[in-house]
């Protein structure tokens, strides 16, 4: 065999060599691309299996809120007024009023009542409650504050009913004790039981003896 | 004869060169896409873990429910014991 045979020969399984040697290790990195997309697929599928009720269940649980939200807006804008209502969601949340009720679009254009700067959240809390106390009404935005700084304790009366603090005349006197008492009192035998009913004063009584 | 000589050249200067930068190239990108298939499947396998909470939005959706429920009986509360806005 002449000698350029001979190199022809050798040149020829070295290219073969190294197809054999980079195609071999092509192969392994590809069988470990291969393991690993294994793995990857197993861990997807679980995620997607762990995840198909968390639609169903957060709709569930948004259709709740969402019913809850409707149905607190509509209470307290019945009960407090839209204005009032405004005013007092402003007054916990400030802010909020630029924002309005999701069911009341009109709510956007109240001008909010400045509750908050004259009442704490409590005495709010005690505003709405009470049946007499429209205590923003006559203060929106801009108007001059309700709250009386010489006086502050006595605009408190005005988020009780209107017969405490303008007709106490009308109300029962407090009990009036004492030896000279018009209602006289015998100390009981036991607790819880009386020897008889209390007289008053100038009513004709069987023992006059004094208690 | 001379041609024989010039192809050996050829061979053994231009073609096994080329053949060898080829398939390590091949090679090199294979082998770089491995730690990263590594990687998702750790991350896959790790947001899959994460996910074992989910269950627990049975029991929020429950709580949820009677929380709902209990706002509603207030709320009727209140719509009875309060009067409503004068208009």
């Amino acid at each position: 065999m002449p000698a350029a045979g001979v190199v022809l020969l050798v040149a020829v399984v070295l290219i073969v060599l190294a197809l054999v040697y980079y195609l071999v290790a092509t192969i392994v990195a590809l069988r470990q691309i291969v393991a690993g997309l294994d793995r990857t697929i197993a861990g997807v599928g679980e995620i997607i299996e762990k995840t198909a009720p968390v639609a169903p269940v957060v709709s569930t649980i948004n259709e709740h809120l969402d019913a809850a939200v409707d149905a607190l807006e509509g209470l307290l804008v019945k009960k407090a007024g839209m204005e009032d209502a405004v005013g007092l969601v402003d007054g916990l949340y400030p802010g909020a009023a630029a924002a309005g009720f999701r069911n009341y679009p009109e709510s956007r254009e109240v001008a909010a009542p400045r509750i908050s700067e004259v009442y704490t959240r409590g005495t709010l809390t005690l505003a709405r409650l009470g049946r007499e106390a429209p205590i923003a009404v006559v203060s929106p935005t801009g108007g001059p504050v309700l709250r009386d700084v010489t006086g502050g304790s006595l605009a408190a009366r005005a988020l009780y009913p209107e017969a405490r603090q303008t007709r106490p005349e009308k109300l029962s006197r407090s009990p009036v004790i004492g030896t000279d008492s018009p209602v006289q009192y015998e100390p009981s035998a036991e607790p819880g039981v009386r020897r008889r009913m209390p007289t008053t004063e100038g009513t004709p009584r069987a023992d006059t003896g004094a208690v | 004869m001379t041609l024989w000589w010039i192809g050996n050249v050829i061979l053994l200067a231009v073609v096994l060169p080329v053949v060898v930068y080829l398939l390590r190239g091949v090679l090199a990108e294979a082998r770089s896409i491995v730690p990263t298939v590594d990687g998702i499947a750790a991350v896959a396998a790790a947001g899959s873990k994460d996910l074992d909470a989910v269950p627990l939005l049975l029991t929020t959706q429950d709580q949820v429910i009677r929380t709902v429920e209990a706002v509603a009986h207030y709320g009727g509360s209140l719509d009875v014991i309060i009067d409503d806005h004068e208009r």
